[in-house]
């Protein structure tokens, strides 16, 4: 038998993979197919994929229209692009000194991380939500994203990538006259792609898609991210129109899944982390 | 006068001494070795050196200037490493110009674009490019210039560490093992072309390696470096010839020193077969001392009459040489000879041997294991003649 052939593992392993991708993937094509669908479709009692009447074009421009779909993208921009830079800003040169540097309080440090891991936003909602009221910043892009500009998560990552790295590249740099920022910004940062990539998928994708601390600290619409804007066009403005509804959620998902297509290879060496090998 | 000074470097990592006052003088050009087991504190003193390490105690002088409390950068010394520690996001080029520029531009001209509006930069980086461009030509990488190192081979990237270091002409040039990485044919070819580069460029150079037979080929002067002392600091030839402890002794040749335990007589004379050899002069009677002969100065002949007697119990046929391994009758233990393949041809498994030892060649050690002078007794008889 040559290895190619399909043995019996081979297709059950292949079919059991099938289903489970199938199963993942159902509540996305629904959602594309019921985008497609008239209202009065989408409440019959026969269930089809394919819409028997596109109404693409009408639930499209509806969720376009009724709902400030361009502010709500561009808030979702913002807030996710502010919250993934300061977080790199501040874990990468953390997780450099706690990877390469002595210095007396790293253990302590590295118990804070851990801890930090293991503290859920939900537990500290509560007093950063009346300490952002006292100081009068609800409702604005700093709300959004003060509470995560620090993410432990982020130093735990980058610390374990960076101490594989090899030490003696880190001497040839001080040889070389770098300074310890230098050689953060010179020869950490370069060779850091693959987890810097990974991690920006691990961020962008759970501030994108974040409901819970949005609607603590946003109630004005101009600050609604996409999520909580989807909230407000459900409540108020859609009722029960669900055609329109996940033409909305697919404007607002469609550019999470294609940065994710477009980063897939990275993503992938970033997880299993053999950036820096040889 | 000394470029490089090393006075009494201690170093310790959690209660466990690694360097015990490592004390060294480097004349300029030269180029020593540092040799040792591993663990012997070696690869610490050339990265305190560098600056990467921080001494204990000691004092550090490159060049007339105590340079113990600098930072790596500041000391101009220029380090090769073993795993030669190119960055691997830049090209060979990019990876030889990384020094010069950091020295060279300011902190506003490296930046990425605004740098390239400064004044003056533009005059610099020709300035370095043409540096680079030379330095690759020397070390026959020019070829190689636009590669990054993923798409080199060991020996490629050895070259590039090695441009890198020398591009900006340091007061002192570390190497640590910068040879272990590469295959067995390539190193031989590259320690020539290091030792020839030294000689061309004339910057002292601190070598460390474990290899032996690196270090005696090599170097101007070789240090053996034992248990974080620095036992001898001498020329390859008197280091091997003249040992003055038995740990450097039993370090450097291949195969290993012979060692025979054994003692002084109460006229001081150490009796071994037909050797008479007086020890220290005869301040030292009736003590136990360690007789060794390197293996290249016994000889087994194929008999069994003589004072010192054995059996052959092992040979290594290594084409040019043949290695004879004889117990001793008398105590035991087992001689090492190094023979010609003509003169091991007379020799055979189990076959009885006269042990020849030449008393010129061999050396007494004390227990602690320094030197004692050892003199054959016919020529010290002959000598007390001559003075009364």
């Amino acid at each position: 038998m040559t290895p190619n052939a399909p043995s019996v593992a081979r297709i059950a392993r292949l079919t059991v993979l099938s289903l489970g991708a199938l199963i993942f993937l159902a509540p996305y094509i629904f959602m594309v197919s019921t985008a497609g669908k008239a209202q009065s479709e989408i409440f019959s009692s026969s269930l089809s994929l394919i819409p028997q009447q596109w109404s693409y074009i009408e639930n499209f421009s509806k969720a376009l229209s009724r709902v400030s779909m361009g502010t709500l993208l561009f808030n979702g921009v913002i807030v996710c692009a502010l919250i993934f830079v300061i977080q790199i800003v501040v874990a990468i040169p953390c997780a450099y000194a706690m990877a390469k540097l002595k210095f007396r309080a790293a253990r302590t440090m590295m118990v804070l991380v851990m801890l930090g891991l293991l503290v859920p936003i939900h537990a500290t909602a509560l007093p950063i939500y009346v300490a952002f009221d006292r100081l009068s910043v609800l409702n604005s892009y700093a709300a959004l994203v003060a509470p995560f500009s620090i993410s432990v998560f982020a130093i735990f990552l980058f610390l374990q990538f960076f101490r594989a790295m090899p030490d003696e590249l880190i001497h040839a740099a001080r040889l070389d006259g770098m300074s310890e920022a230098g050689i953060v910004a010179r020869v950490i940062v370069p060779n850091a792609w693959p987890a810097i990539t990974a991690f920006a998928i691990f961020s962008v994708v759970a501030h994108w898609n974040d409901l819970f601390w949005p609607l603590i600290v946003v109630t004005n619409q101009d600050y609604a991210t996409p999520p909580l804007g989807l909230l407000y066009f459900r409540a108020a403005e859609a009722g029960d129109d669900y055609g329109a509804l996940m033409a909305a959620t697919l404007i607002i998902t469609l550019p999470l899944v294609t940065a994710f297509l477009l980063a897939q290879k990275r993503f992938v060496e970033g997880i299993t982390m053999t950036g820096l090998k040889g | 006068m000394s470029v490089l000074s090393l006075q009494g470097i201690t170093k310790s990592y959690g209660g466990n001494a690694i360097l015990k006052g490592v004390s060294l003088e480097a004349e300029a050009g030269e180029f020593i070795a540092l040799v040792g087991p591993s663990g012997c504190g070696k690869s610490t003193l050339l990265r305190i050196v560098a600056g990467l390490d921080h001494g204990d105690a000691g004092e550090i002088v490159i060049g007339g200037k105590s340079v113990a409390r600098m930072a790596a950068a500041d000391r101009n010394v220029a380090m090769v490493f073993q795993s030669y520690a190119l960055y691997p996001h830049l090209t060979a080029g990019q990876n030889i110009a990384v020094p010069l520029a950091m020295r060279r531009l300011s902190a506003a001209q490296r930046l990425p674009v605004v740098g390239n509006l400064l004044p003056g930069q533009k005059q610099l980086r020709s300035e370095i490019q043409r540096q680079v461009k030379e330095m690759a030509l020397a070390l026959k990488i020019d070829h190689l210039l636009d590669r990054k190192p993923g798409q080199m081979s060991g020996g490629q990237r050895q070259r590039v560490a090695l441009a890198r270091a020398m591009v900006r002409r340091p007061a002192v040039f570390l190497m640590d093992e910068p040879l272990s990485n590469l295959d067995a044919n390539l190193r031989v070819h590259a320690r020539g072309e290091i030792v020839d580069l030294h000689r061309r460029a004339g910057v002292p150079t601190l070598y460390v390696t474990h290899d032996q037979s690196e270090a005696l080929s090599m170097a101007d002067r070789v240090a053996v470096m034992i248990g974080g002392n620095l036992l001898q600091l001498a020329a390859p030839k008197e280091i091997y010839d003249n040992p003055s402890h038995i740990e450097v002794a039993r370090f450097l040749g291949q195969p290993k020193i012979n060692v025979l335990e054994t003692r002084t007589d109460a006229a001081g004379i150490v009796r071994f077969g037909d050797l008479l050899l007086l020890a220290d002069r005869g301040r030292a009677p009736d003590a136990p001392v360690q007789l060794t002969i390197r293996p290249e100065f016994v000889r087994f002949h194929p008999a069994s009459t003589g004072r010192l007697t054995g059996r052959v119990e092992r040979m290594e046929f290594l084409g040019s040489e043949v290695i004879v391994h004889a117990r001793l009758d008398a105590i035991g233990d087992v001689v090492t000879a190094k023979s010609a393949p003509s003169e091991a041809a007379a020799l055979s498994l189990g076959q009885p041997v006269d042990v020849e030892i030449m008393p010129d060649r061999a050396m007494l050690f004390d227990q602690q294991g320094a030197r004692l002078q050892a003199e054959p007794v016919a020529i010290a008889a002959s000598l007390e003649k001559i003075h009364g």
